[in-house]
């Protein structure tokens, strides 16, 4: 996502290469994937598999 | 500002003030310490919901309901069977438009395998004055232990809506010495 | 496209505006405003019969109101200010031109008609299923239909918003990252997504069951998907109403985040965890395993709930920090004190993070605790919970920064300035006395979502102790000062907005008073040296209300009949 490669003059601190961290920050997608992947996963398809592995009574 | 973009290209290495590092620790270690105490109530808790529970046709819910009552019933009291069922027994309560059925005698200190269910919408199982409060499904037997540890009288309220008649739908369970 | 976009240039604080997000921020904004008029109404008739001594309603129109109640206020009204938040947190804050303006207005357009069928509906009267709507009980097809028309309508408000982030971007109207308050805002969109996802998944079959195409809904698995709908539908209001928190403390005080990498890892915290808090619902159900329950409950380790705890530090601690680089160093608290109380939307947006950080906040995690929520699933104290964070901090602060985007984004002169400086005390005061007598109720005992506590036509009888018919009295009064609270409020906004004085093109509204830019905190160099004293009292204070109280609860619930 950085496009700051064009302004870069010699020896400025534009130079120096955004950190990863700030990188997905700055990725609103990324992150959008990670907003539905994570609950997706950890909330709605793991409670769905224990809800459809309740036991059947006699 | 916070409504401006940040003025440093690289505001990831911009140092933390000693204090927002202290109270996201003391933070952080506060949630691991909620955390940690429901797993550590799981063993020395004496509260805790069973999640024993199965799929079962309301009919047949019903079906256990009516067995327990027709074997145990010692009395009728508005048009309510109360049940007495043996100590360490399987008791069975059916949530219902609009009642709880049947009325449970139960005995101080025994421990009783309570099966919950409802036969049409769901309901909620509110014991008062305890205020222990559990939600009811149709289709679906929950069944937790319970150890009654005072004697008299207890409501139950219904405190999930379950249709116009929602606030008369009361039921009792009476624990006796 | 870009071509014949139209900007003006906002006089007071330079932000280069796109008239059709401008337009697009005002319709949303004017229609929340009419659903918190309609949805507060039938919640001060839900109050009224909930005052023992008044008992307003029938049964019937009772449960009809509280079913409109909870579909007006929680889902219509914050949507769609949410929709003016995200237009102006991304066109706006970002000067760029808003992405495709004809979606923008046909998203408008569905939630606007999702909502009225979905009213409609309601008041006939056959579909008073409470806004839960829990299988088997059934509503007519036009009560799901108009629900699920607002949930697409809102989704195309979400994508717009991406797409403005990404115009933006290529056109470079700004430089480096988006604002903090954007990407808060951005926060709030990424949970909406997966809110109305969640809520089309389980709705649309809903639908087709209710219209007989469908011959069975299983009721935990309707109630599974639904809570990721409702309860995400909550906290996209959390990451908004955080993100305005920012933005009027940036707006009053020329305040800067603390720390944008601080600030922004807490939002994080909030895009990957706080939705899985829709387990808080499912607790006391049947057939979840404890590991399901304490992992999703706890928001995984309780890293969203840091999150919040980091906001409720840097919001205040900016404020703190922006006062005292212009002089007012005296004591813990000459900043606090001297804050411009007179001032609506400050007054608004603080008492909005107290409360929901010591009334929503603190009952929220209690009551989400697995074991705990046994003495109060669905008694009062959940309502009594909600409002104080849905209410107290969302809507409180929503209310508050309408009074920025009165004169900025509608141009006109705020009218009543004397009402409308009291009106967030009215209204915070009534609302957290809604929070706290509800909890009390709860504690009690008490049923939500129930017509008659004296159970005067159960066949057989009960009583819940006097103390809670005190507690629902006391309810009942709080509602009526936030009724009139919320009248106020909506005076002074439909009075302004229709009749206000409307401003000259350059003109600058004599309020609000925004400081230059120049007088702006520090930069964050001064890091090691940051002084705020107050700051840290008031979250002490808070940490210590927080540790007793969830200790309390485990003491109440140690005291109930043994289960396992």
């Amino acid at each position: 996502m950085s496009d700051h490669n064009e302004e870069v003059d010699d020896n400025t601190p534009d130079n120096e290469p955004i950190p990863l961290m700030q990188r997905v920050l700055d990725n609103p997608f990324l992150l959008l994937f990670l907003g539905i992947a994570v609950p997706t996963v950890f909330y709605l398809i793991w409670g769905i598999i224990e809800i459809t592995q309740i036991p059947i009574a006699d | 500002m916070a409504i401006t973009p940040p003025s440093e290209r690289i505001w990831w290495k911009e140092p933390i003030a000693k204090i927002e590092l202290s109270w996201i620790i003391i933070a952080f270690t506060w949630g691991l310490i909620m955390f940690f105490m429901m797993i550590y109530w799981h063993g020395a808790g004496e509260q805790n919901l069973s999640n024993e529970a199965y799929k079962i046709k309301p009919e047949r819910f019903a079906e256990h309901t009516q067995e327990m009552i027709d074997a145990y019933t010692v009395r009728n009291e508005s048009g309510f069977p109360v049940v007495h069922p043996p100590a360490g027994d399987d008791i069975y309560l059916t949530g219902r438009l609009y009642n709880w059925w049947p009325i449970l005698e139960l005995e101080k200190d025994q421990t009783y395998r309570l099966h919950l269910s409802s036969t049409d919408v769901q309901h909620g199982f509110s014991l008062q004055p305890v205020n222990i409060n559990v939600q009811v499904h149709p289709g679906y037997d929950l069944v937790f232990t319970i150890k009654p540890d005072r004697a008299g009288e207890y409501g139950i309220v219904c405190n999930e809506f379950c249709g116009i008649g929602h606030h008369l739908m009361v039921g009792k369970i009476y624990v006796v010495e | 496209m870009s071509n014949n976009t139209e900007f003006r240039t906002c006089p007071t604080t330079g932000l280069k505006v796109d008239l059709a997000a401008e337009k697009l921020i005002k319709v949303n904004a004017v229609a929340a405003v009419v659903f918190l008029a309609i949805g507060g109404l039938f919640g001060l008739l839900v109050a009224l019969t909930r005052w023992p001594e008044v008992h307003l309603l029938p049964a019937d129109f009772f449960y009809l109101a509280l079913t409109a109640h909870g579909l007006d206020v929680l889902l219509v009204w914050i949507i769609f200010f949410e929709m003016a938040v995200l237009y102006f947190a991304s066109a706006v804050l970002l000067g760029s031109r808003l992405a495709a303006p004809k979606f923008a207005w046909a998203g408008f357009v569905l939630m606007l008609v999702g909502a009225v069928i979905t009213n409609i509906v309601v008041l006939q009267g056959k579909s008073s299923v409470m806004f839960t709507s829990y299988v088997p009980l059934k509503a007519e097809p036009g009560f799901y239909l108009g629900i699920i028309l607002f949930a697409v309508g809102a989704l195309i408000g979400c994508f717009v918003f991406f797409a403005t982030l990404v115009v933006a971007r290529q056109e470079r109207t700004y430089q480096g990252s988006i604002p903090l308050v954007t990407f808060g805002a951005m926060t709030a969109a990424i949970i909406a997504v997966f809110t109305i996802a969640s809520g089309a998944i389980i709705l649309i079959p809903t639908l087709l069951w209710s219209l007989g195409y469908v011959a069975n809904i299983d009721p935990i698995l309707y109630k599974t998907i639904w809570w990721a709908m409702g309860h995400s539908s909550q906290q996209i209001n959390v990451a908004a109403h955080v993100s305005i928190w920012y933005a009027i403390a940036a707006m009053t005080f020329g305040a800067k985040p603390l720390s944008e990498k601080v600030s922004r890892m807490a939002f994080l915290m909030y895009i990957l965890f706080l939705q899985i808090a829709s387990a808080h619902h499912m607790l006391v159900e049947p057939g979840f395993s404890s590991e399901w329950k304490i992992f999703n409950t706890s928001y995984a380790m309780y890293l969203a709930v840091l999150g919040s705890m980091v906001h409720g530090m840097t919001v205040p601690g900016s404020i703190e920090a922006a006062q005292r680089s212009r002089g007012l160093n005296k004591g813990m608290f000459e900043w606090l004190r001297k804050a411009p109380w007179g001032n609506p939307a400050f007054a608004g947006m603080f008492m909005s993070l107290v409360f929901f950080g010591f009334i929503g906040g603190i009952s929220g995690v209690v009551m989400g605790t697995e074991q705990i929520n046994l003495i109060m699933h669905n008694t009062l104290y959940v309502p009594g919970h909600f409002h104080g964070t849905v209410v107290a901090g969302t809507t409180l602060a929503f209310m508050a920064i309408t009074y920025y985007l009165v004169p900025l984004i509608f141009r006109r002169e705020l009218m009543f300035m004397k009402l409308a400086k009291l009106q967030p005390y009215v209204f915070g005061i009534g609302v957290a006395g809604i929070s706290v007598f509800m909890m009390g109720a709860g504690t009690l005992g008490v049923s939500r979502r129930h017509w008659d506590m004296q159970f005067a036509d159960a066949v057989l009888p009960f009583d819940y102790p006097s103390a809670a018919f005190l507690m629902m009295g006391l309810n009942g009064m709080s509602a009526v000062l936030a009724a009139v609270g919320g009248i106020m409020f909506v005076v002074v906004v439909v009075g302004s907005v229709f009749f206000g004085r409307k401003l000259e093109k350059d003109e600058k509204p004599s309020y609000p008073e925004v400081p230059p830019q120049s007088a702006a905190v520090a930069q964050h160099g001064s890091a090691e040296s940051l002084k705020i004293p107050g700051t840290t009292m008031l979250v002490a204070i808070f940490f210590i209300a927080f540790v007793l109280y969830y200790f309390v609860n485990w003491k109440y619930l140690s005291e109930i009949w043994p289960l396992s």
